[in-house]
């Protein structure tokens, strides 16, 4: 795509800054196997996008469940931060709880830093049972709860025994892992050993779950909406719009959707252990992303009703934007795009992008691990460092009376060749050759590769957006969609096709230079004339 | 659709105390407004010591408010850090940082992580090696102590901590002005105002020309504007120190008179008639320049609107949230207009809160509840109990307003949902005259809609 040479960009570094660096870069290189470093240490003084375990746990994962009081033990910024941010939506359920838009902590101080916590924490559980009756209750510790050791287990413990709801406790100290994704990984083992399968419920045909949804901008409800059109089931979503007695019944689907890799794999194979659940890796943003995700998941099923009703709804959702589609994809053709964003995100946007004529010609993960990048072949090779070990790995096994074959282990075979069945191949398989990858982008590597790169668009979070809009780069945030969505399945497409053309071709980019600044303006007899382009 | 839990709802329940459960806070935490407070100097890199995370927070709340690049660096402390401590942590980013970044000045913040297991930042640092011309200043920013508001204050003490110097015998006619934790727009407008009473002065922090820099069609990592680091050496021989607001900028105030021997004034932020007027008679006072009549005209020019918008203001019922400063100085302005404040509440700790607003509403006669240390919950059951007719604070007033069915006049930090508020400034009689503009309009609006087409008035 360009000429540009990863040694230049790495340049600047100081030397063991510049090694370490190196090995999160490359240049896509077609038939060839490569190899990209990812889920390592953040490099202090380097300025990462990356947040932390407790923003992982509580902010992603749990933070979308959205009739759970989730309560934050820490001073006050932790909670605070995660509070509405993520635009998770969520419409209230039968019971009527929804607390999605509160934000809960203990707000310690000083003595309790000194003293301890516990106490207080215990209190804050009794006064939010009083106050809002919830039917579960999250606990999340932040980093000086670890430090001075408060055992939020044990008053987990004591107040479920007491109130005789759940109270479920997460160890997701902000310094632990490397970044978000430590925290995914706690969140999903505390779901998996202590919420899915608590609960049963009666199912229909063609149930399935949906992981890794966490309905930013209404997403999963587009989502939702054109699969119970088909005539699937939405069993639960993990976690966006999601009520906790959904996750409690979600061992009870016919499949497993992955749609965020990253945030989620760890249950989605724990689902197939424990409960015999396969996990399809999905995407449902962009056009041919969603219609060959509703395909594959047409196979699985393999039911000629369901197959033809796929391609009937395929086809009335494609004739209902074809419209709209042609008249923004004219306006985008040809454009390219960066991208950096999430640990799935930069990914799934490709196809997107693609559907309206961008091609994306950088790409990278936050919070990304080798296998986001490189397919899940990888996993066996990847060396547990220190930081990983700090997780603990949940082993799960059958459980023998809910455990069921979904599908006969010679058709699964058969299957696997198929589709994307307990596979993900990664985002370097997708991109062009002398595409740039890259793994934890800074923000001096953002500001270099986008003054060499200058793509069309840049889609990111809100962090580096204005950097991109200073330079006159249209940015598009793609954590939180700046105000719109959704922009998933068939709808949400045009609604990103409509945001996308608006934003690279918004008059106001041409306002940048002042008019005399323009050369042939100091020409006389230039004032007053024509426009100059 | 409603996305409030139902016991609140409908519910009329008895008002509970709480002793431990914050809900919906009114407040955040230090190292924030220490992040603020550092972005006023010009060419500083704001470096978070601690895990990634706070930082990340704070630098994406703060683009949110202000919709312009923020950067800050961080320690990104793992687990190892945590157990034996971040030195070699901060050590590594301040090579890191003066290579690749190249800051004049790196202005380190703690955490609670870093405050927790007790790195020594003055020790840590005087163990640094920093290149020729360069500094490193910090604050110790716990967040378990104060608010984002504590945590800009300690912000600005360790500026004159770490920078200002006296030089014997040596005064300047240069007057100190300390703004507190508000808009860039704001800070424009003191300078300004102190311009037009031929106040030669420093300002610091200066945010303006940092966080609502031009577009260019370049990225500039160090923008313009910011005070120097030369000019904040110099504060220590400046004549006197004005400290605009008493919880963001009295403890920089005092800790230049306990360093440098500068005398400290601390008065209100200027919003409104009163509290500027009293700015210029303290920079009058101290300088012996008169009050020229440029100022006379734009305060007149307030008074007039007053008079003339006072009925829709009288006897209306308002709620205040948000920063004590702020709080205060606003407070003080409603009741000019002849409103009501019948609550009136922070987020961050602080008994001196409740006495000052409390002595405001005596003088004016006026019963209101006044809660320092309080959060969100509480302002809407004191709501729900006996309700107002507008709400001034933050965007995340946006839920009681929605729920209660009442107009919101955004004001303070943060403004997440709405753009250019940072562009204009609320201080001085020119903010003045903005706020009469939106909290008028906003009961103007809310009157029209409420009103049926047959009665709806063309005219005033």
């Amino acid at each position: 795509m360009s000429d540009l040479k990863i040694d230049k960009i790495i340049d600047a570094y100081p030397g063991k800054t510049m090694k370490n660096r190196k090995s999160h870069i490359i240049r896509k290189e077609k038939g060839k196997k490569q190899n990209i470093d990812a889920n390592t240490r953040t490099i202090p003084g380097i300025i990462s996008n990356r947040g932390c375990c407790y923003a992982g746990c509580k902010g992603v994962v749990l933070g979308p469940i959205k009739d759970v009081v989730h309560l934050v033990h820490g001073p006050i910024g932790c909670s605070y931060y995660a509070w509405g941010t993520r635009r998770n939506k969520g419409r209230s359920s039968e019971n009527g709880k929804n607390y999605l838009n509160y934000c809960f902590s203990t707000d310690m101080q000083d003595p309790d830093i000194v003293f301890g916590g516990e106490k207080k924490l215990r209190k804050a559980i009794d006064e939010a049972v009083e106050i809002f009756e919830p039917d579960a209750i999250t606990i999340s510790a932040t980093c000086p709860v670890g430090l001075i050791g408060d055992d939020i287990n044990a008053v987990a413990a004591e107040a479920q025994e007491e109130y005789g709801i759940p109270v479920l406790a997460f160890n997701c100290e902000g310094y632990k892992g490397v970044s978000q994704s430590a925290g995914h990984h706690i969140a999903n083992n505390e779901l998996m050993e202590h919420v899915v399968g608590t609960k049963e419920r009666e199912l229909g045909k063609y149930a399935i779950n949906i992981l890794g949804e966490y309905n930013i901008g209404g997403d999963g409800w587009e989502i939702s909406r054109v699969l119970e059109k088909i005539g699937y089931q939405v069993n639960a979503i993990l976690t966006g719009d999601s009520s906790f007695g959904d996750i409690q019944a979600s061992h009870a689907s016919d499949l497993n959707l992955v749609q965020c890799h990253r945030s989620i794999n760890y249950i989605a194979e724990m689902y197939e252990t424990k409960y015999g659940i396969p996990w399809l890796k999905v995407n449902f943003i962009g056009i041919t992303a969603i219609i060959k995700t509703l395909r594959d998941m047409a196979k699985y099923f393999d039911a000629p009703q369901l197959t033809a009703r796929t391609e009937e709804v395929i086809a009335e959702e494609l004739a209902d934007i074809k419209e709209a589609l042609d008249k923004y994809k004219s306006l985008c053709e040809g454009k390219t795009a960066c991208l950096f964003v999430g640990g799935s995100r930069a990914h799934h946007y490709q196809v997107l992008f693609k559907d309206i004529g961008i091609d994306t010609i950088m790409a990278g993960y936050e919070f990304g691990h080798r296998d986001d990048y490189e397919g899940r072949d990888i996993i066996p090779d990847i060396k547990l460092t220190a930081d990983d070990r700090n997780i603990p790995e949940l082993e799960v096994e059958k459980d023998e009376k809910r455990y069921r074959l979904r599908v006969p282990a010679d058709r699964m075979e058969k299957l696997k060749d198929e589709i994307n069945l307990g596979n993900y191949e990664g985002l370097i398989s997708d991109m062009e050759d002398g595409d740039i990858v890259i793994d934890d982008l800074n923000h001096y590597e953002t500001e270099v590769l986008l003054q060499a790169l200058k793509p069309s668009v840049f889609g990111s979070g809100v962090k580096d957006k204005y950097v991109a809009q200073k330079m006159g780069i249209f940015s598009k945030q793609l954590h939180s969609y700046d105000y719109s969505g959704p922009y998933a399945g068939f709808r949400g497409a045009i609604n990103f096709a409509r945001d996308i053309s608006a934003g690279i071709n918004s008059p106001t980019w041409s306002y940048i230079k002042p008019p005399w600044k323009y050369d042939d303006l100091a020409l006389e007899g230039q004032l007053g004339g024509d426009s100059y382009e | 659709m409603s996305n409030t839990a139902v016991n609140i709802k409908g519910k009329k329940k008895e008002i509970q105390d709480r002793s431990s459960l914050v809900v919906n806070p009114a407040k955040t935490c230090q190292p924030i407004g220490a992040m603020y407070a550092a972005l006023g100097i010009n060419s500083c890199l704001p470096h978070s010591h601690g895990s990634q995370g706070c930082c990340s927070y704070h630098r994406m709340h703060l683009t949110r408010h202000f919709r312009d690049p923020i950067v800050a660096s961080t320690s990104s402390f793992t687990e190892g850090a945590s157990v034996f401590g971040g030195k070699s942590n901060l050590k590594t980013a301040a090579k890191n940082i003066f290579r690749i970044y190249d800051p004049e000045v790196i202005a380190v913040s703690t955490t609670c992580l870093s405050e927790t297991i007790g790195d020594d930042m003055f020790s840590i640092i005087s163990d640094i090696d920093i290149p020729e011309g360069k500094t490193i200043i910090y604050a110790n920013t716990p967040s378990y102590i104060g608010s984002h508001i504590t945590g800009f204050a300690n912000m600005v003490k360790g500026m004159v901590n770490c920078l200002s110097e006296k030089k014997e015998d040596y005064v300047t006619s240069d007057i100190n002005i300390i703004p507190g934790f508000v808009n860039p727009a704001d800070m424009r407008e003191i300078k300004r105002i102190t311009k037009l009473m031929k106040v030669p002065y420093t300002l610091f922090p200066d945010t303006s020309g940092v966080v609502d820099s031009p577009m260019t069609g370049k990225y500039e990592m160090y923008p313009e504007g910011g005070v120097t680091v030369e000019e904040l050496k110099n504060t220590g021989n400046a004549k006197a120190t004005i400290a605009l607001g008493s919880f963001a900028s009295a403890d920089g105030a005092y800790e230049l008179e306990k360093k440098c021997d500068v005398i400290p004034y601390i008065l209100k932020t200027p919003i409104g008639v009163q509290a500027t007027d009293q700015y210029l008679m303290q920079l009058s006072k101290i300088t012996g320049e008169d009050v020229p009549a440029s100022l006379e005209i734009e305060r007149g020019q307030v008074v007039d609107i007053m008079t003339d918008t006072h009925f829709h203001f009288h006897g209306k019922r308002v709620a205040i949230f948000g920063d004590p400063d702020i709080v205060i100085s606003m407070t003080e302005f409603v009741l000019s207009l002849g409103m009501v404040p019948a609550y009136v509440l922070t987020g961050t700790p602080g008994k001196a809160f409740e006495k000052e607003v409390k002595s405001i509403l005596e003088t004016a006669g006026v019963e209101g509840k006044v809660k320092a240390s309080a959060d969100l919950l509480t302002l809407h059951e004191w709501i729900k109990d006996q309700p107002v007719d507008i709400l001034i604070g933050n965007t995340y007033g946006k839920y009681i307003a929605k729920e209660e069915d009442l107009p919101l006049v955004r004001v303070g930090f943060p403004i997440l949902d709405r753009s250019v508020h940072s562009y204009l400034p609320i201080v001085g009689y020119r903010g003045a005259i903005r706020l009469i503009e939106m909290i008028s309009n906003a009961l103007l609006d809310r009157q029209d809609r409420d009103t049926d087409l047959e009665d709806m008035e063309l005219v005033m």
